[in-house]
């Protein structure tokens, strides 16, 4: 393929909802266990983070140490959510269960097939980032006042990181590779996007380098100023980058896709 | 309805110009040793794998461009089950309906007609993992039919089921054939496909070797009937004397007539035979001659 049919817009129908609506009966299944990562994930990680270690780490910009992760907490979750779900699990679907043959026999292409399955990935980050507010707040960690607005946030950030984990399951010559991105990417992102400490605790290459690079970076900034009960105006370049990238990921991931699976 | 349809893997050529035309209503069936082409000339017609020459029509509307609307008129059996393991088996028809916009009380309806016509009910509310390799096929059958198709694609839709099932699912497809449906398939049981179908094309190596009704290609290549017996060098003698047609498997020879008694009295009087067996002349006959002896790798 030309490099610049890669960035050609699919056509994706609205039959994709299908493939949205079966990963979501699947996941309804066993609704309880797929509910109790976000639920109890922030409480250990407060417990052990904000409340303990945060004994020993002064406040950061003013800010308690408790209250300068929850958010991040959030934001981590939404990358792991629709990450792994478009990585391991649609690999896993695509490769083992031949869901996605079935699928393509019917009305639906293989463009819908992968746009559903973005959808659900980002669903999923919606989901877990409802589930884990609540939680943050009976802590008394963030402000009530714009936190809503970090759910639909919460979509668009998961749709980036499910088209990057659907990237990988295209390109991913067997599911034991997608071990490589999780290390090399995905692990160094949960600790160096201004997760735990600021940003401005690194060298200023490596702070530039994750301003552009690190996805996770913006979903921080986004989440952690809308959980301190302030809109500003550097928002609007954090969820520029979000959209503009993401846009051009899931046109990428679905076009790999194409390649991978239409023989 | 195709016109020297080709189909190539990077450079490997896997249907080299093959030409057919299947009528509405038959049943039509593609025949071939294992790699002949026939599930890549299936996917072609079931619009998920691209053609890379010639022209394929399904229901004359083009693969290449009228996918949706062929593939929801299409019912399809593939050669490895496909079965959502997430599910059991009464969602994995109703999920699969959704993807035909079929509504839910006439889904519910479908599904309930459907496990009864595949004897499915008992199992309704088993995961698919835990059905048998039968009961499984006869699942994919069912939900291949949930759409009510005109057209129904069968890669050897019999593979690995015990005389039982395998009758079952003959039986089912016969009554669709009344109903008007058009069944393509593909089989290895050749009984079964004489049987069965309308007409059929033998292929090899991407490419169809002979076309027609299972009763007509055996007359062309083989006659009506088989005589055995056993080789030696005299037989052999006797035979390239009368000029007749056989031919040497082992030990034993075929000879090739349409009037086996006949013949019979010939050869048991002239040419000194010892055991003989005449019988009818099958579709694995010619298959056999057509595609040679030797294993495919
Ligand atoms: N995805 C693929 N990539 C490369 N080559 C392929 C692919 N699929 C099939 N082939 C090759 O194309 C040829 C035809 O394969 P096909 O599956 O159509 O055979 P078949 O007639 O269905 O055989 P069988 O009776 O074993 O099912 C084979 O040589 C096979 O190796
Ligand atoms: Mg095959």
């Amino acid at each position: 393929m030309n490099p610049v049919d890669y960035f050609r817009i699919p056509s994706v129908s609205s039959r994709s909802f299908k493939v949205w609506q079966r990963n979501k009966d699947v996941f309804m299944k066993d609704i309880k266990l797929n509910f109790l990562p976000p639920f109890l994930e922030p409480i250990l990680y407060l417990l052990a983070l904000g409340f303990g270690l945060g004994k020993f780490v002064e406040s950061i910009d003013g800010v308690p140490y408790a209250r300068f992760i929850a958010p991040a907490l959030i934001a981590v979750s939404v990358m792991y959510a629709s990450f792994f779900e478009c990585s391991y699990s649609s690999y896993v679907r695509m490769y083992y269960q031949k869901t996605f043959d079935a699928i393509i026999a019917t009305p639906l292409t293989i463009e819908d097939v992968i746009a559903g399955e973005l959808l659900w990935g980002a669903t999923r980050s919606m989901i877990n980032a409802t589930v884990m507010i609540p939680v943050i707040a009976l802590f008394g960690l963030i402000d009530l006042k714009y936190s809503l607005l970090i759910i639909p946030f919460a979509f668009f950030g998961g749709l980036l990181f499910a088209a990057i984990g659907m990237c990988f399951t295209a390109i991913t010559p067997n599911i034991m590779s997608i071990n490589y991105p999780v290390l090399l990417f995905i692990t160094p992102m949960f600790l160096f996007s201004g997760t735990f400490f600021p940003l401005s605790a690194l060298p200023v290459p490596l702070q530039y380098f994750a301003t552009a690079f690190l996805p996770l970076t913006h979903i921080v900034n986004v989440i952690r100023t809308l959980s301190f009960g302030v809109l500003s105006s550097s928002l609007i370049f954090d969820v520029a980058w979000v959209l503009f990238v993401g846009v051009a990921l899931l046109v990428l991931s679905i076009n790999l896709m194409k390649r991978r699976l239409i023989v | 309805m195709a016109t020297d349809l080709k189909k190539s893997y990077k450079d490997f050529v896997a249907v080299d110009g093959i030409s057919f035309s299947i009528e509405e209503g038959e049943m039509f069936g593609f025949l071939g040793p294992n790699g002949a082409g026939k599930t890549t000339t299936m996917r072609m017609i079931q619009c998920v794998s691209p053609v890379t020459g010639g022209s394929l029509e399904v229901l004359d509307m083009d693969v290449s461009r009228q996918q949706r609307e062929i593939k929801s008129l299409m019912g399809v059996v593939p050669q490895e089950n496909n079965l959502d393991g997430d599910f059991t088996v009464y969602e994995n028809l109703l999920v699969y309906s959704r993807y035909f916009d079929i509504p839910k009380d006439e889904a519910e309806k479908r599904i309930e007609e459907l496990l009864d016509f595949v004897h499915l009910q008992e199992k309704r509310d088993v995961m698919t993992e835990s059905l048998s390799g039968g009961m499984k096929r006869r699942l994919v059958l069912a939900r291949a039919l949930i759409n009510r198709p005109d057209v129904l694609i069968l890669d050897e839709p019999t593979v690995g089921l015990d005389p039982q099932a395998r009758h079952l699912i003959w039986e089912k497809l016969r009554n669709l054939k009344k109903q008007g449906v058009t069944i393509v398939l593909t089989s290895h049981y050749l009984d079964e496909v004489e049987k069965l179908c309308d007409r059929l094309v033998v292929m090899d190596n991407g490419k169809i070797l002979v076309e027609g009704s299972p009763m007509g290609v055996i007359e062309e290549f083989i006659g009506s009937d088989i005589i055995e017996a056993e080789n030696n060098p005299e037989l052999l003698e006797c035979l390239r004397q009368k000029e007749a047609k056989y031919e040497v498997i082992g030990d034993i020879v075929h000879i090739y007539t349409d009037n086996a008694r006949e013949i019979s009295e010939i050869l048991l009087m002239e040419c000194s035979l010892s055991k003989i067996s005449a019988r009818p002349a099958t579709l694995e006959d010619v298959f056999l001659k057509l595609t040679g002896r030797s294993l495919r790798e």
